[in-house]
């Protein structure tokens, strides 16, 4: 283990709370010169959250920064820089319609006679440039250049901006094999000259190839910070997935599965390319499918196809031998198709209206607005449903933004259940909200089973998946890749399918 | 070729077309006369477009400037009839009037978050509600001045003047390209106008910047108040109504694209010079309406525009196959 001086930034206890949720809690992370750290966990785990903290864009509630055994507290990203903690992000934060010289210098352009010397400021910008073996035109405009190389132009900005913490947002996401081994040799080479590096990404196989630890968050928690090296794949995924394995033995499920009866809803290879592979599903009524695998895996992609959201372009849809249209979301909901998206703030609610309002929403949609539902019909159905699954809140008036995220889930299933909706999917319910509304929610999914309903819930909660479901698929690099039924549904086998499908492909 | 001068390329190139078929009608047109003229007659219009370029560059748009304007001239006449002080002392007073409510309409943009068409269109009525405040009625100016500033003037080869006013154009279309092209606040009106949000986490003090945006807007337009005085020698409150939207054709024909972060200074000048251009085919021709001016300039301003979204279709496909 290093000792504490060798680390450039070291950060304690950091604290972070939301109304409603607490995103980080107590997350100790620390960075040694010359070290290239990984940064994991599923959405939502407070990957995001904590960088943010670092580079000033959020305040923390709690807990110390040090960077070279000083305390800061960085107001906002440009003091951050100065400190000398620079970030560049999967979306390239440059300017397009400036020179890559510009953006190299802005705010700092070498002057003469109080004008801009432009021959010495692209002289130096291709000097820097040259340290990064990027021979290009520096007076053309940065749009002029493929996404790589905007972002090897954004880190020689931060590098030479700020030179002690480089954080690296996802930046492989959108580069092919080749670019990505570009960034590597540059990645390498900084950390050669002792700079610290932060790596976020959710590909596997780039982290084994760069980093040298690796820290992991789950549900705003530090899960752990081990040696690269000295971590199988396999446990990594566990930590991510948030299952120690030696908890696994004995473990219990929560409700016996009925077992399922003849299948309702009949998907024959049915997928998007560049979306999902085409894959065959089943679901029968009062079955609940669960939908497994790390972030990118195509998860979400296979909600969006079955919702109609991304048409299919493949494959055939029935329900009860009937060929379903799912060729858009409003084509679903016809079908009695329901959809909770996973990022609520976003897909979900409308914070201004009240939450009736938000209630009343699918269904009014599904009736078209020439025939409103009554405002009496309006009260009765806010109130069964804040009634029947707890929406804490204070009266059905009040704007649903003023509510916690737990209850906000709550009044989007109850928008969806007011449809009456033979065919469920919910995308993370539990992601964001409070421990104690998780329960709740899972209570819920299995009463909505019990009444004859079709449910399939995306989650990259393991327990929860295994808890609620009767059968679970699990998803790796945009295609269904097993599928575990009945006895084989539990945390371990699914951790080891995803896995298992890591290992079997080259890094 | 960079096909960010590609516009600009359009934009002279029409000029010297349109310059040529007019020539070839009217041979006389090729005077330095003529020239001369196009220069005096637009001296008002294109120092405001100096301005407007700027503000447009930086993804704004300012409505006020022809109001301000119209009040500068009105301030200045009333000022002169009522009293003794001398004009130059007028102009210092009227500069900095509309030096002062460009930066208040650029800080109440910035720090209210308010959309520059709104808080311009606001500062327009103001404007012009206070030339009225000052008088309705057209007031001459008879300083003697005023005869002194417009009998300078720089005989060109071949008969034709370069007045004050047209040199004063020019020479704040000199000053306006050094200002875009070669100083750090240049720079910084090109990056807030290639997105405000990317622009801060740069490093850019957008605030400043803006501020600075909208008071230069506001001071060239004063300073257009004075020329455009002196050319007309009166004030009126309801003169150089929609002035503004001249200004902004001619910055949109000069190749800088509406939603800010390209375009060139120089490009205004020569939009400037076609509208201009038009104007004097149509008094040559003696029996056209004048209207056909707008309507000519109403259809390069749709081509140019068109020509932008293609412009911007296109480097987006070709960054897509990069």
């Amino acid at each position: 283990m290093q000792s504490v001086s060798s680390y450039v930034l070291s950060a304690t206890g950091i604290d972070k709370i939301f109304p409603g949720a607490r995103a980080l809690n107590g997350v100790d992370f620390s960075l040694a010169r010359g070290e290239v750290h990984a940064l994991l966990g599923e959405n939502g785990a407070g990957k995001s959250t904590l960088i943010k903290c670092l580079t000033g864009a959020y305040r923390r509630d709690g807990g110390r920064i040090l960077l070279d055994g000083v305390d800061v507290d960085p107001h906002n990203t440009l003091e951050a820089q100065k400190l000398g903690i620079g970030t560049v992000y999967q979306e390239v934060n440059l300017l397009a319609n400036l020179t890559v010289a510009e953006n190299l210098f802005l705010g700092r352009q070498p002057r003469r006679f109080g004008l801009v010397d432009a021959r010495a400021m692209n002289k130096q910008a291709r000097a820097l440039l040259s340290e990064y073996d990027l021979d290009i035109d520096v007076t053309a405009e940065l749009s002029a250049f493929s996404v790589a190389v905007q972002q090897v132009i954004a880190i020689a900005r931060a590098v030479d901006l700020s030179g002690k913490v480089l954080i690296l947002d996802e930046p492989t996401a959108s580069l092919d094999t080749h670019e990505v081994a570009m960034l590597f040799r540059i990645v390498r080479r900084l950390k050669e000259r002792g700079l610290g590096i932060i790596f976020i990404t959710h590909f596997l196989e780039q982290v084994y190839e760069i980093s040298d630890r690796i820290t992991v968050l789950r549900n705003g928690q530090l899960v752990g910070t081990r040696e690269t090296a000295a971590l199988p794949r396999r446990e990594l995924i566990a930590m991510m997935l948030g299952r120690e394995l030696v908890q696994e033995v004995g473990e219990a499920k929560h409700s016996e599965t009925k077992a399922p009866g003849e299948a309702r809803f009949r998907f024959r290879s049915f997928g998007r390319k560049g979306h999902i592979q085409p894959f065959d599903l089943d679901v029968a009524s009062g079955e609940v499918v669960g939908i497994a695998g790390l972030l990118g895996s195509g998860r979400t992609e296979t909600a969006e196809i079955l919702f109609g959201a991304e048409r299919a372009d493949s494959g055939t849809a029935q329900a009860d031998g009937r060929t379903l249209d799912l060729s858009s979301p409003r084509a679903a909901i016809r079908e009695k198709f329901g959809f909770c998206p996973e990022d609520r703030k976003v897909d979900g609610i409308v914070g201004d209206l009240s939450v009736r309002e938000n209630i009343v929403l699918a269904l009014q949609a599904r009736r078209g607005w020439a025939r409103p539902i009554s405002r009496s019909e309006q009260d009765r159905l806010a109130d069964h449903y804040i009634k029947a699954l707890d929406i804490r809140t204070s009266d059905r008036e009040k704007p649903i933004r003023l509510l916690s995220g737990g209850n906000q889930q709550k009044a989007i299933l109850a928008r969806w259940l007011a449809t009456n909706p033979e065919f469920l999917i919910l995308d993370e319910p539990t992601r964001g909200i409070d421990v104690g509304a998780h329960a709740e929610i899972i209570r819920l999914i299995e009463t909505l089973c019990e009444n004859g309903m079709s449910l399939i819930v995306i989650s990259s909660e393991l327990e929860e998946l295994v808890a609620y479901s009767s059968r679970v698929l699990v998803l790796r690099d945009r295609a269904h890749v097993a599928e575990l039924t009945g006895e084989e549904v539990t945390t371990n086998a699914i951790i080891e399918a995803i896995a298992s499908a890591h290992e079997g492909r080259p890094a | 070729m960079n096909p960010r001068y590609l516009p600009l390329t359009a934009t002279v190139a029409i000029f010297l077309i349109a310059y040529a078929v007019c020539i070839a009608q009217y041979p006389n047109m090729l005077s330095t006369r003529v020239i001369g003229n196009l220069l005096t007659d637009n001296a008002f219009l294109g120092i405001a477009a100096v301005g407007m370029t700027f503000v447009i560059l930086s993804g704004g748009i300012d409505l006020s400037i022809g109001a301000v304007i119209a009040f500068t001239g009105v301030f200045l006449a009333v000022l002169l009839q009522s009293t003794a002080i001398h004009p130059l002392v007028a102009f210092a007073l009227a500069l900095i009037i509309t030096t002062a409510f460009g930066a208040i309409m650029g800080a109440i943009i910035h720090h209210l978050e308010m959309p520059p068409f709104i808080v311009t269109l606001a500062g327009m009525f103001l404007a012009r509600g206070m030339a009225f405040v000052l008088s309705i009625d057209s007031i001459p100016i008879k300083h003697p001045f005023y005869t002194t500033l417009k009998s300078f003037y720089y005989v060109l080869p071949g008969g034709g003047r370069l007045t004050l006013i047209g040199g004063l154009m020019l020479v704040v279309f000199l000053v306006g390209i050094l200002i875009a092209h070669r100083t750090r606040f240049g720079a910084d009106v090109y990056a807030l106008g290639g997105g405000t949000a990317t622009a801060r986490l740069m490093g850019v003090p957008i605030g400043r910047t803006t501020i600075l945006i909208y008071a230069l807007s506001g001071f060239l337009a004063g300073l257009s108040g004075i020329v455009f005085s002196l050319y007309t020698s009166a004030g009126y409150s309801l003169a150089t109504v929609g002035v503004e939207l001249d200004a902004i054709a001619a910055v949109v024909i000069g190749g800088t694209l509406l939603t800010g972060g390209s375009g060139f200074v120089a490009g205004t000048l020569i939009g400037i010079l076609i509208q201009g251009l038009i104007q004097t085919y149509i008094t040559f021709d003696g029996s056209l309406s004048s209207w056909w001016t707008k309507i000519l300039i109403g259809l390069l301003l749709f081509a140019f525009i068109l020509l932008q979204k293609a412009l911007i279709l296109l480097s987006d496909r070709k960054r897509r196959h990069a």
